[in-house]
């Protein structure tokens, strides 16, 4: 690859602003939400030591035995996906909420689908209903970006409505013969096949470790997302529509189409994001089994500054916080929903990073001093 | 009330936007301040209104040295200006408008308005400015918000008024208005500074000239005794050429035929009004006319931008009445919007970016789905040096190019490639003299190659250097038509056309 490539792409991932953005504010963000999230123990009368001991455990779930760095990934992996599919979404001016209904169905497809390949070997049936996923998700998020293109329907609202929708028909669905486990009265679907699963990675070391093949997926789609943002000229028009889409017209790119693929693409990764949960970790679908991911995704898009590499980081940060959140609940009995409130306060720094700078003046180059 | 400048130097950082400078300012004179755009006139405005602190240098009131603390200080002291860009709140009518920051209140701290509305009323009156102080600011034409902007000067009571670049927004009627007025406040005794880098404009009004380059008071004058060429060396440092060079006027084939072309504006009143008009290869077709008559609404309805109601669009034989943008372009038609930091630019894209913005789809550019980098960089690096485009690097975003670089960079887009037809929608506006000659002489060198031009302009004077026949569009229909190379055309004329008092 020639210098000036480097130059031309790489460059906003190594300038002097793109780290303060990409990194320095983030990590001031993280450090300033736990400082506060302190406070919030403090305030809601936990003692100092416990306080230590929360934090001791947040580290300790996350990356202090192989274990919990097992856990942690397996809690990145879903997040970085449909994080990867919001930024994308951001970068092209879309405001994208959906990822949460986009999640379920994609999950469900995946099962869906799964267990409709099972009997076929393995290196037909996994790759079959991950892609049954994908494509439901960019079904289900292309419809919200249709409606955006020709009716001009905001997508903030269509998506939100799509969300309930799927939640919804998840809980029917689950109940009919097709999808429903036999002999159960209960909405559960039936189990993922062996061949359609995403394998464990470490069950060698130990049984119980759940990191699974879903993280290989996931590095290929920060690497897919990259390129499809920084490299092709979808991506090219994706940025160009979202900077400017007055100009993106001007220039004869098609807004409409633009916004339709944006979608789809978003969409197809959080549908994979679904099936990353049903195919890897869950072995079905259950009511509720997005549990949150679509949203929590939002968050990660926008500390990674949607950027794929911002957001791989971004989403294992989230994981950590997930993984070490329980530990912590066992070891000091703090509740999890602090780690809620953690992950909540990160958000409002990194929307404020004027604030950040505020706090944290000797991190960043002086005003002007270009 | 006389103030003086005495060796004001203000720096921001490392960037020295005054150096120096030494400027009198007199009671009942126009004084006129000329200087491209970078060149520090806002800056050092800013300093004498008490915005900016100056580095080093002070400010004499009547021979005694003052200090401002901010804009409020300089407007006690009579100080007054109107910033290039208005601070005025749209929803508010004339009046709240003017009060706002001073407002007059009674018992119990009520606004008392109606005293407020008497005073708009007489001050209006009293310098002929024509302004309703219960109108609502966003109803209002740009030009009215202007005279606002100056009652709410002149409500403070300020003695002297600075005009930062009052004309870049008004129409050619509006700027003979706002003349007037400024006459009127001068023989009313206030100083007056004026703001412009438009050379016509400052030796109209002007009663004494200063020129700013590079920070530094460059020269000064009587408007009687210069020059427009020594002005305009002065400004830029070296001496311009006004004379658009080019070939004899050797029109070929008709290459753009519109026929009875009738466009509507977003809210469905009929911006183009049965229009027909023929453009032939090798011809600069120039249409005038004050903005607001359709001019718009026929470039986006020629750049398949926007939907024709009736009528037909022909480029060379073929109907591209509904063609699209892209279909369009490939065709060899190049577009030069007119609203380039809406319309034409990516702000922070890069130039290397924004320079295949509309060519980044096929070769050389694209390999299959993906885009070369390598080649989109070597190849804006060398339309950037061939165009002119003044930037530190082709990975500089475009938004941190001055306007006149900006503008370059979209001509360097649209007429690097292979063109046969341009459109261009008021191609220099607010530029420097120095960008505006070489897009002139780039708009020139295509018609020299044959291609045919359609330029909309509402600056009669670019208009008129540009033109091999001139057609004046009022209220969505071609008015008038001029033929420059067979007859030398009357500015006057031209002017009344498009007023709509035409022949
Ligand atoms: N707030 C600022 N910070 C840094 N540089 C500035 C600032 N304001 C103006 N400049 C620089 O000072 C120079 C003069 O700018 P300005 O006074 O706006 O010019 P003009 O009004 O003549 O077009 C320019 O190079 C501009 O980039
Ligand atoms: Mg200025």
């Amino acid at each position: 690859m020639s210098d000036a490539m480097d130059k031309a792409t790489h460059g906003r991932l190594l300038g002097r602003t793109q780290v303060e953005d990409l990194v320095i504010v983030p990590l001031f963000a993280f450090v300033a939400a736990l400082i506060l999230g302190a406070v919030v123990m403090a305030t809601t009368g936990v003692d100092l030591a416990t306080i230590g001991t929360s934090y001791v455990a947040l580290v300790k779930g996350s990356v202090g035995s192989v274990n919990a760095v097992s856990e942690t990934l397996t809690a990145a992996a879903p997040l970085v996906l449909a994080g990867l599919g919001l930024a994308l979404g951001f970068r092209a001016g879309l405001f994208n909420i959906g990822a949460e209904g986009q999640v379920v169905m994609g999950g469900l497809a995946a099962v869906v689908a799964g267990v409709a390949l099972g009997d076929l070997p393995a290196i037909i049936a996994l790759p079959g209903a991950l892609l049954a996923g994908a494509l439901t998700g960019a079904f289900y998020a292309g419809i919200a970006g249709w409606l955006r293109a020709v009716t001009g329907a905001h997508e903030v609202i269509s998506t939100i409505m799509l969300n309930l929708i799927s939640f919804r028909l998840l809980d029917y669905l689950l109940s009919t013969p097709l999808i429903q486990k036999e002999g159960r009265a209960d909405p559960i679907s039936k189990s993922v096949p062996d061949a359609a699963e995403l394998p464990r990675l470490l069950t060698f070391i130990d049984a119980n470790l759940r990191v699974h093949a879903g993280i290989f997926l996931m590095l290929i789609m920060v690497g897919v997302a990259y390129w499809l943002l920084f490299r092709s000229k979808l991506g090219f028009e994706f940025r160009a529509a979202g900077e400017n889409p007055v100009a993106a017209r001007f220039a004869g790119m098609n807004a409409s189409l633009t916004i339709i693929l944006a979608m789809a693409i978003a969409g197809a990764l959080a549908g994979l994001a679904g099936a990353n949960q049903t195919l890897g970790v869950l072995d079905r679908a259950t009511p509720g089994f997005s549990a949150g991911i679509g949203f929590n995704a939002i968050a990660v898009a926008l500390m990674g500054r949607s950027h794929p590499v911002g957001v791989l980081l971004a989403g294992i940060l989230f994981g950590a916080l997930e993984a070490g959140g329980r530990q912590m609940q066992v070891d000091a009995g703090v509740s999890i929903d602090l780690i809620a409130i953690i992950q909540s306060l990160i958000i409002v720094f990194i929307a404020a990073p004027l604030l950040v700078k505020a706090l944290f003046p000797w991190g960043f180059r002086r005003e002007g001093s270009e | 009330m006389r103030v003086e400048l005495k060796n004001i130097t203000k720096r921001f950082g490392p960037v020295v936007a005054n150096k120096g400078v030494d400027l009198t300012i007199e009671p009942g004179e126009v004084l006129g301040l000329l200087g491209e755009n970078g060149a520090g006139k806002s800056t050092l405005m800013n300093v004498l209104c008490g915005l900016y602190a100056p580095t080093e240098g002070e400010i004499f009131i009547d021979g005694k040295s003052v200090t401002f603390d901010g804009p409020g200080d300089a407007i006690r002291a009579g100080i007054g200006m109107v910033h290039q860009h208005f601070m005025l709140v749209p929803v508010f009518s004339v009046a709240e408008n003017v009060v706002l920051g001073v407002e007059p209140t009674g018992r119990l701290d009520h606004l008392d308005l109606a005293t407020a509305r008497a005073e708009v009323r007489q001050l209006s009156e009293d310098y002929g400015l024509a302004v309703d102080p219960d109108a609502t600011i966003e109803t209002l034409p740009v030009g009215v918000q202007q005279r606002v902007e100056i009652i709410k000067v002149l409500f403070r009571s300020a003695d002297v008024l600075i005009l930062d670049e009052p004309t870049a927004v008004l129409t050619p009627q509006e700027v003979d208005e706002f003349f007037q007025i400024v006459r009127s406040l001068c023989d009313a005794g206030k100083a007056i500074v004026f703001i412009t880098h438009k050379l016509n404009e400052i030796l109209e009004v002007s009663d004494r000239i200063s020129v700013i380059r590079r920070g530094e008071i460059v020269g000064s004058g009587d408007p009687k005794e210069l020059t427009r060429p020594e002005l305009a060396e002065m400004m830029v440092g070296h001496p311009v050429d006004f004379n658009v060079a080019r070939a004899p006027y050797a029109p070929r084939e008709v290459i753009l035929d519109i026929s009875d072309l009738t466009v509507l504006r977003d809210d469905g009143a009929v911006a183009v009004d049965n229009l027909s008009l023929k453009v032939r290869s090798g011809e600069v077709v120039g249409i005038a006319g004050v903005q607001g008559n359709g001019q718009s609404a026929l470039i986006e309805a020629l750049a398949g931008l926007r939907r024709v109601a009736s009528g037909s669009v022909h480029f060379d034989g073929m109907d591209i009445t509904n063609a699209s943008p892209r279909a369009r372009h490939r065709m060899g038609i190049a577009h030069i919007p007119e609203d380039r930091q809406r319309a034409g630019l990516i702000g922070n894209f890069t130039v290397a970016e924004n320079m295949v913005l509309d060519t980044y789809y096929g070769p050389p550019f694209a390999k299959g789905a993906s885009i070369d980098w390598g080649r989109v960089h070597d190849d804006a690096a060398r339309v950037a040096e061939e165009y002119d485009v003044r930037t530190p690097s082709v990975d500089a975003a475009a938004a941190h190019l001055s306007g006149g670089n900006q503008q370059k960079l979209i001509v360097a887009r649209e007429l690097s490639r292979d063109t046969r037809f341009v459109i261009a929608g008021q191609p220099t506006r607010g530029l420097d003299v120095g960008s505006i000659a070489f897009i002139h002489a780039q708009l020139m060198a295509a018609r020299d190659e044959g291609d045919g031009l359609l330029i909309v302009s509402s600056e009669l004077d670019e208009i008129m250097s540009v033109s091999d026949r001139i057609l004046v569009m009022f209220k969505g229909r071609i008015v008038a038509e001029y033929a420059p190379h067979i007859a030398p055309v009357d500015k006057g004329e031209i002017g009344l056309a498009m007023a709509g008092a035409g022949p």
